[in-house]
């Protein structure tokens, strides 16, 4: 009886103490975003600003790298919203209003989620490894004693990139996939693509294009303040790192898809 | 002036936890102008954190640490971000960017701080790599260099700015006696040629032996001695003397505590929470 006690206490114990670290970390998370606001006005008036060049470094990694992938899975998932949509909506026989179920899951749903799961993957990870080996290794102490802040220095310019540069890849996102549906919809039902043009314009008001746009600013703060936390949390060389990368990815990817489903909740009211 | 040579650090009654853990216990202990200062001790004896407390990358929160007269425990971020320019440190493992070539990683600072103009930062950093043995390796990535060219880069930036006080974590870590050698002289020339004050720790005793003008021994967080390479050499405590001929020492332990450890039951009321 007396292990069967230890083991449900030590169990509470540590739910608690995995409560309170998620709490630390969201605080932490809060407090970053505040200190990357000051570097990115304050900085420039302490001769210490934000560097230009640094930012468009991260936008290019974030951003213009991450085009292939992007436009390969907004086509297949535009695509696969159309098969879907007419497999659906043929046994009302209702094939020729595929277009409203498609514009508006990708514009307003699939395209700002897929991308923010996208760039979670490949540059919150990159994000959260980067800052991770970086620590391990002194060379976040080397900027302190520089006289460097690392927020300044690392933080605001992936901040940055992401924030411009997710809701650009959304934005073409949308592009592509809706692209992709109108060619399998002509293809397959015989909807002219200039038709199909002129029924997705009709269909989409601007606030669906905001909608989805918006939420994309907000996975982009999360991923980058997910990564950078996840990076600078890391302890005990490159197995650490490994954990605190894998550990952001899924972190980003859950806060996404949580904010998203409040986002569409709030929205829609 | 009296001739006296002018306290650059001085370091007050320092106590420092890691968790619940007493890493530094009072210490107490001042750097002079243009010496160098080797901080030894064994493993676990608190000289790197003494160190990182000295470079102000961690806040104390009990004792003062002054650095060229200022307390940093009082500084504001402006007021230490001036400070900071004054201080070199040259890391154990070079911490070099890995992204940037040694050239970017030496003009680092200049640009962060001295805004000058692209051929002039450039121009200082090859007379800094030329001071360290490292002339033409510019434009090399970190990862193409041996280690002891990453620590003679880490050296040449972290002199670039030519600081008053220079740091060095453990510098001949890690390398072949000739290389270490090698790396002592460099200390020697930079300090002699940039008149610094340099701060060592490391547990190389030909090292110590080398470039320290006074040596401050560090044990288990307490200074078991401060002063110089001969009165180290004399001291007739058995402690320095099992350091200084690499004697391990026969711990004692607590019978009650070893049992402890085996069952690893923690001590009730204790403070070991890691």
């Amino acid at each position: 009886m007396k292990n069967v006690g230890n083991g449900i206490t030590d169990y509470t114990e540590k739910i608690g103490r995995q409560t309170i670290a998620g709490v630390e970390e969201i605080g932490n998370g809060g407090f970053l975003l505040l200190e990357s606001f000051y570097w990115l006005f304050v900085g420039p008036k302490l001769k210490q600003p934000v560097r230009f060049g640094a930012v468009i470094a991260q936008m290019m990694e974030i951003g213009i790298n991450a085009i292939p992938l992007i436009a390969m899975m907004a086509g297949t998932i535009g695509a696969m919203m159309a098969m879907q949509s007419i497999y659906m909506l043929r046994i009302f026989g209702a094939e020729s209003q595929v277009t409203y179920g498609v514009a508006f899951s990708v514009v307003r749903e699939f395209a700002p989620l897929i991308t923010g799961i996208l760039v979670a993957g490949r540059s919150g990870s990159a994000l959260a490894a980067r800052l991770g080996t970086m620590k391990i290794s002194q060379e976040i102490d080397a900027l302190k004693v520089m006289g460097i802040n690392p927020v300044r220095y690392l933080v605001v310019p992936a901040l940055l990139g992401m924030v411009v540069m997710v809701p650009a890849l959304t934005i073409f996102n949308m592009m592509v996939g809706m692209l992709c549906a109108g060619l399998y919809i002509n293809a397959d039902l015989g909807i002219s693509l200039a038709a199909y043009s002129e029924q997705v314009i009709d269909i989409l008001s601007v606030g669906d294009v905001i909608h989805g746009v918006g939420k994309s600013v907000l996975f982009a703060v999360l991923i980058a303040l997910i990564g950078v936390i996840n990076g600078a949390s890391v302890t005990g060389g490159a197995e650490g790192v490994g954990k605190v990368t894998t550990r952001a990815v899924v972190q980003a990817i859950s806060a996404i898809i949580v904010t998203d489903m409040l986002f569409a909740f709030m929205a829609t009211r | 002036m009296n001739g006296e040579p002018k306290t650059v650090i001085e370091v007050e009654d320092l106590v420092t936890h890691y968790g619940g853990r007493k890493i530094l216990d009072g210490v107490s202990m001042n750097v002079t102008e243009g010496e160098i200062m080797v901080i030894m001790g064994g493993s676990g004896s608190g000289k790197s954190t003494l160190l990182r407390y000295m470079m102000a990358l961690e806040r104390q929160t009990s004792g003062t640490i002054k650095l060229l007269d200022q307390d940093i425990g009082k500084l504001n971020q402006q007021e230490m971000f001036g400070l900071r320019k004054k201080i070199g440190v040259a890391f154990q493992g070079g911490a070099l960017f890995s992204s940037m070539t040694v050239g970017e990683n030496i003009m680092l600072p200049l640009y962060e701080h001295a805004h000058l103009d692209m051929m002039t930062m450039e121009i200082m950093a090859r007379m800094k790599l030329e001071v360290v043995d490292l002339a033409g390796f510019e434009d090399l990535m970190p990862a193409e260099l041996s280690g002891g060219m990453i620590k003679r880069a880490a050296f040449a930036r972290a002199v670039i700015m030519d600081p008053k006080l220079l740091f060095c974590d453990e510098p001949s870590a890690g390398l072949d006696p000739v290389v270490a050698s090698a790396l002592d002289d460099l200390i020697l020339k930079l300090r002699d040629a940039l008149q610094m004050t340099v701060v060592v720790v490391t547990h190389e005793l030909d090292s110590v032996f080398k470039i320290a003008d006074r040596v401050t021994v560090l044990d288990r967080g307490h200074i078991l001695f401060i002063g110089t390479v001969e009165e180290l050499r004399n001291n007739k405590s058995e402690r320095i003397q099992n350091l200084l001929n690499r004697r391990p020492e026969d711990e004692t332990i607590d019978p009650d505590e070893y049992l402890r450890r085996l069952t690893g039951e923690e001590e009730t009321g204790g403070d070991a929470t890691l």
